[in-house]
């Protein structure tokens, strides 16, 4: 997420009392006192979020670290220690590495597939046209509902001679007809489709914003000029719609490489435990919580994390640098 | 044209006019995409389940409302609901709570270290909240927290709280200097500009934030599955899965509980989606 331009934003210039309101024989011992006030005033006020960030968000990561370097089954203080063992086996895991090579095809897959579909959709919604603040109502739908609800729904929808093996035999194009759900090689490309379906409308709220921020005059200038509406999209709109499409990138990204919910739902035990439709995080919990393996799933944790956090700051270094404007990773010029 | 040259911004209330049939074939088509699956799970749910076993994309024949009525008043359904919603509510009351203290510091005090805190929550966003649910399990077991409210409300506050304060800062930051000037004259301290100024001022952010805080909570499945053993203690995705799972030959049951469940984010949203969007131009730059 972008935080907010350095030039625009004043909080640079927000602070100093107004010194000129008080009388100037007093103003060296109230600035003392004033000094302190604001010094309560800023502890008191950042203390809670900052406790319950530290608590709820680092320190566990912290404990995964710890925890992954035991043979532990989650009872009594972890003492079997064992070193990287845990992660070794998880790289020498057939299953695991098939949980790595869905979540790739799920990261470069939302990109490729979400991304122009996206755009095309946010380009045709910010056209004006009447109706259109219902069409983006329903186009959002999608992603507003609960991971869960879309899991079982589409479970549903896909089952051996269901709904869309109906309909595919009624267009005559029975021989389309897969086992979605059970088929070891097709089960990740239904899960890709479910996923695409699920959070395009994602990407959608975020390019319309990102448009609605494009200035009238510019497009309206072009227009004036002849410009056709291809020519104002491809020439104006889409390079000041770089940085959002950056950011969409960026969350999309770290979202894929911890995706659980959907999977979960969606696909049957038995697929996932063979790898076909695992993934990292679905892999962690159930060998972690289900298998009470917790040194080991704390291990995955780890490994998932690490992935993540490369990645992000990769990303941020080639990419968001000019976005971000070291709202992360410090001071980027 | 050049006679609106001197007419205040002419874009800004130009007539909305019918668009192309080429654009209302398009929306069309994506709109029925997006939600011909909803629409069947709902209709699916005024069907029986021979009805649907015989023929899966049929309409109802007849109608009928048995399901539904079932899952109201046979399931576990109105005290998941109740469960979600004070989970929901009490994570959004704590983002927003202590997301705007710490954000009013970090837009409007001067002091040495700011930026480094600043940094120190955005660091947050890089830790994803999915790898870190192990440990935070065991955490939850140590302080006794598990099957209680609070082990769901306290992670999600925790993990909402960065990017609640990178949208609230700037917002806060913009309120003008000379409104804070004003109050300090009339003798109001900067507690009391917050509470009396920033906070009415900033609304509307808050409301994003607040939202966003209350959807990914009532949709939140991975830490509930973890920590909310107690089945009296279950949200509602939690109860969708489970209805799904144990009544599996009951597939219109099913599809009415699903449908049910996905009834209030679906009118919140509609209720909410401007606001979201509004919100989100502050954080996208474009």
């Amino acid at each position: 997420m972008t935080a907010s331009n350095p030039t625009l934003n004043p909080a640079g210039g927000a602070s100093a009392p107004p010194a000129g309101v008080r009388p100037a024989r007093r103003r060296s011992s109230s600035r003392a006192a004033e000094t302190r006030r604001k010094w309560y005033e800023i502890i008191g006020l950042t203390t809670p979020a900052v406790i319950v960030y530290v608590m709820f968000v680092l320190v566990p990561m912290g404990f995964a670290v710890y925890y992954s370097l035991f043979r532990w089954r989650g009872v009594g203080p972890p003492t079997e220690f064992v070193g990287l063992d845990n992660y070794v086996l998880a790289f020498q895991d057939p299953i695991f590495l098939d949980a790595l090579r869905n979540n790739a095809i799920i990261v470069v897959g939302s990109l490729l597939i979400q991304g122009p579909i996206a755009l095309g959709i946010a380009l045709l919604l910010n056209r004006r046209f009447r109706g259109r603040t219902v069409f983006r109502l329903l186009v959002f739908v999608p992603y507003v509902l609960a991971e869960v609800t879309v899991g079982i729904m589409w479970k549903l929808i896909l089952t051996d001679g269901g709904t869309v093996d109906a309909l595919l035999r009624s267009l005559g194009l029975g021989s389309l007809v897969q086992a979605w759900l059970a088929d070891l090689d097709v089960v990740i490309w239904t899960l890709l489709i479910v996923l695409t379906w699920k959070y395009v409308g994602f990407a959608i709220i975020l390019l319309l914003a990102g448009l609605s921020n494009v200035p009238h005059e510019l497009t309206e200038a072009a227009e004036i000029d002849g410009a056709s509406w291809w020519q104002i999209q491809r020439h104006i709109t889409l390079p000041l719609l770089g940085p959002t499409i950056r950011i969409w990138m960026f969350l999309s990204m770290i979202g894929s490489l911890q995706v659980f919910d959907v999977i979960w739902v969606t696909s049957v035990p038995a697929v996932r435990s063979l790898g076909a439709s695992a993934t990292m995080a679905t892999y962690m919990v159930d060998n972690g919580f289900f298998a009470r393996l917790w040194g080991y799933g704390n291990a995955v944790a780890v490994i998932l994390f690490v992935i993540s956090f490369v990645a992000a700051l990769l990303f941020q270094r080639f990419l968001l640098r000019r976005d971000i404007q070291g709202a992360i990773t410090g001071r980027v010029n | 044209m050049a006679a609106n040259a001197v007419l205040p911004p002419p874009s800004k209330r130009r007539p909305v006019s019918w668009g192309s049939p080429l654009t209302y074939a398009l929306a069309l088509a994506v709109a029925a995409v997006s939600i011909a699956p909803v629409v069947y799970v709902i209709v699916g749910g005024f069907r029986t389940t021979p009805q649907i076993v015989a023929d899966p994309a049929g309409l109802p024949d007849p109608w009928v409302w048995d399901n539904y009525v079932r899952v109201l008043t046979q399931s576990d359904f109105w005290g998941q609901a109740l469960n979600s919603a004070v989970i929901a509510l009490g994570t959004t009351l704590g983002v927003v709570v202590l997301g705007v203290c710490a954000a009013f510091v970090l837009a409007r005090y001067t002091f040495r270290g700011r930026e480094a805190l600043y940094t120190f929550f955005t660091l947050g966003l890089l830790f994803p909240a999915g790898a870190a649910i192990l440990p935070l399990y065991l955490m939850l077991r140590d302080l006794n927290l598990i099957n209680s409210y609070y082990a769901v409300i306290l992670p999600q506050v925790a993990f909402a709280l960065p990017l609640t304060i990178v949208i609230l800062r700037p917002f806060l930051a913009a309120i003008p200097r000379e409104l804070e000037d004003a109050a300090a004259i009339d003798g109001t301290g900067r507690l009391g500009f917050l509470w009396l100024i920033v906070l009415p001022l900033s609304r509307p952010a808050l409301v994003t934030v607040g939202i966003l805080a209350f959807v990914a909570s009532w949709n939140a499945f991975l830490l509930p599955l973890l920590v909310l053993g107690d089945v009296n203690l279950h949200t509602l995705p939690l109860g969708v899965q489970n209805f799904s799972s144990q009544y599996t030959s009951d597939t219109a049951g099913i599809l009415a509980f699903t449908s049910l469940a996905m009834l209030p984010a679906l009118l919140f949203f509609t209720f909410a989606e401007k606001q979201i969007v509004g919100g989100l131009q502050g954080a996208v730059k474009g």
